[in-house]
């Protein structure tokens, strides 16, 4: 199978500081890839790396396969790769249906500035569009809650539903489940991987959750010291040497009583 | 949204005050005309200040129009009204097109300074080059209108309701662009720009467009004013002049494009009655409205006219 996403030797330096070296990665239509590693491995930098956010200092990424290694971020995302963010990036004056509708109006609009000032902001289509995310998020009940007053949750939802506006074939999630509280991270990964797998997206999500990433992952890239050290089906690259002594292995011991606690909440 | 009836109304008002002009004493129809023409202006100024920007040099867009008008009769012997004020609108647009590649990457107090230096390097050249008139100016010549040459208190009634038919043109021109994609996002431009350029829009480009439709409106109000005035001087470049135009817009509110031509007439009135009573001091009777709407009406006059904020939904059943 040809790979929708393919990376091969990508680096990054900021001066001395090395961000990222020899990555190579090949992700297949359709798949769910979770992405571990501790803080300062270089999870962030690779994700901000394919979205364009920072440029590669070298190596190549392809997309269906075309080279789109440094291109402005705007551009990435019109060709079909979304993120969203570790904060939620949403428009805080904007009511909930307001942020769709402005997300799904740009998809839209064809990304042409001139487009988007001849086509009308609401209309019957991005207002359909606006509402089968606020389905498929189950965000109903927030429809004109204004952004800055929507729980963590809800927020990181939103920003994820925007991201999906233009019907991206490949999302990144940087650390979907951050900020939210244990008892509620497996139920709004429940509604993102529901809301996702509907539309077929090719998904990449940072975690620092393990169970999450064993719950919804289908591979597991592990990030150590600015490269991938472990990539397989979920058991293989947990139960990987490495990948217990650097990264999970002090994670779960951290958190042994809650683990247990969640575990319990869910089974 | 604009609905037929609002345009059938605002061009009944408009009709209305077009109608009452042979009743009208010519020192106010000239007052009113010369209100309009700053009411353009901070039409433009609306569409930057949703986005977040305020330009503290708007007068660069407006002495280019107005200069447009003067020099163009000068020099080229033009004097059809309609036609100068389309070079006018054209050679403004253009100004903020070029610069606009420089301005539009800033933002907050960095892109006002900058608009302000722009306005005055051009009124550092029109005082210092004398073909452009120095700083005593250039005199517009009296226009014609489709090859119809009223003078006396004809002309003043003709560039009124040239004024008029401008007003109703920006009026439903501006409210169709605020309710476009490119509008509305100028709310989403003030508070994330990260997440604009992550749904695939150019930040910068929609900044670019909203400044160069904003002077394309301060070229028209500057040609107006050229012809009102019937002269130019390099003052209409003057920060003062730039100020005027944020001082209005702070009195009228981003939120309505009615209310910035209704701010303008209010502007033009205390301005006149200010001076009438305190020659020397009309800037602290100014100075004094301002702090009392910033104070009380702190989202201008327009606030005080519409609805509060109507959600989507509303708007789009409208």
């Amino acid at each position: 199978m040809s790979a929708l996403l393919s990376v091969k030797g990508l680096e990054k330096t900021f001066g001395q500081v090395v961000a990222a070296r020899d990555i190579n990665v090949d992700v297949p239509q359709g798949q769910t890839v979770g992405i571990i590693g501790a803080n300062g491995a270089g999870k962030t930098t690779f994700v901000n790396m394919i979205t364009g956010h920072l440029t590669p200092s070298g190596g190549t990424i392809q997309f269906e396969g075309r080279d789109i290694t440094g291109l402005p971020s705007r551009k990435i995302m019109r060709l079909g790769i979304a993120r969203s963010f570790q904060v939620a990036q949403v428009f805080p004056t904007f009511s909930v249906f307001e942020n769709l509708c402005a997300a799904t109006a740009i998809a839209r609009s064809g990304s042409s500035v001139v487009g988007a000032a001849l086509s009308r902001f609401v209309s019957a289509e991005t207002s359909a569009d606006a509402e089968t995310a606020l389905d498929q998020f189950r965000m109903g009940q927030f429809r004109d809650a204004l952004a800055s007053t929507l729980p963590q949750g809800v927020r990181k939802l939103l920003d994820i539903a925007m991201a999906t506006a233009g019907n991206p074939r490949v999302l990144l999630l940087d650390e979907p489940t951050s900020g939210i509280s244990l008892e509620e991270k497996f139920g709004l990964m429940d509604v993102i991987m529901g809301a996702l797998k509907a539309r077929g997206t090719t998904i990449l999500f940072v975690e620092h959750d393990m169970e999450i990433v064993q719950r919804f992952a289908d591979r597991v890239l592990a990030f150590y010291d600015g490269t991938v050290i472990a990539d397989g089906a979920p058991a293989e690259a947990l139960g990987d040497e490495r990948v217990r002594e650097f990264i999970t292995g002090t994670l779960i011991r951290s958190k042994d009583g809650k683990l247990a606690a969640s575990r319990a909440s869910h089974a | 949204m604009m609905t037929g009836l609002r345009i059938l109304l605002g061009a009944a008002i408009l009709g209305g005050l077009g109608a009452a002009a042979p009743f009208t004493p010519l020192w106010l129809i000239s007052l009113v005309t010369l209100a309009m023409s700053t009411g353009l202006v901070v039409c433009g100024l609306i569409i930057l200040w949703r986005g977040g920007l305020v330009p503290f040099g708007q007068a660069l867009f407006f002495a280019t129009g107005a200069y447009t008008v003067a020099l163009s009769g000068r020099w080229f012997g033009v004097t059809d009204a309609f036609l100068l004020i389309a070079l006018a609108v054209i050679m403004a647009a253009l100004v903020a097109f070029v610069v606009g590649f420089l301005l539009a990457q800033y933002r907050e107090i960095f892109f006002a300074m900058l608009s302000l230096a722009l306005s005055m390097i051009l009124y550092g050249v029109l005082v210092k080059s004398e073909t452009l008139g120095s700083t005593d100016g250039v005199n517009v010549a009296q226009a014609s209108f489709f090859g119809m040459k009223p003078r006396g208190p004809g002309y003043t009634f003709a560039l009124f309701w040239l004024a008029l038919g401008m007003v109703f043109l920006a009026w439903v021109g501006v409210s169709a662009y605020l309710g476009s994609i490119a509008g509305q996002l100028a709310g989403a431009i003030r508070d994330n720009e990260i997440r604009v350029e992550y749904l695939g829009i150019s930040v910068t480009r929609l900044v670019h467009l909203k400044l160069t439709i904003s002077a394309a409106l301060a070229g028209a109000g500057g040609a107006l004013a050229a012809l009102s005035i019937s002269h130019v001087d390099p003052q209409m470049a003057y920060w003062t002049t730039s100020g005027g135009f944020v001082f209005v817009t702070i009195l009228a509110g981003a939120a309505s494009v009615p209310a910035a031509f209704l701010g303008a007439l209010l502007f033009e009135i205390v301005r006149t009655i200010a001076v009438a009573l305190l020659p020397g001091g009309w800037q602290l009777i100014l100075g004094s409205v301002l702090l009392l709407t910033i104070l009380f009406v702190p989202e201008g006059l327009g606030s005080l006219m519409i609805r509060k904020r109507a959600t989507i939904s509303e708007k789009g059943a409208a």
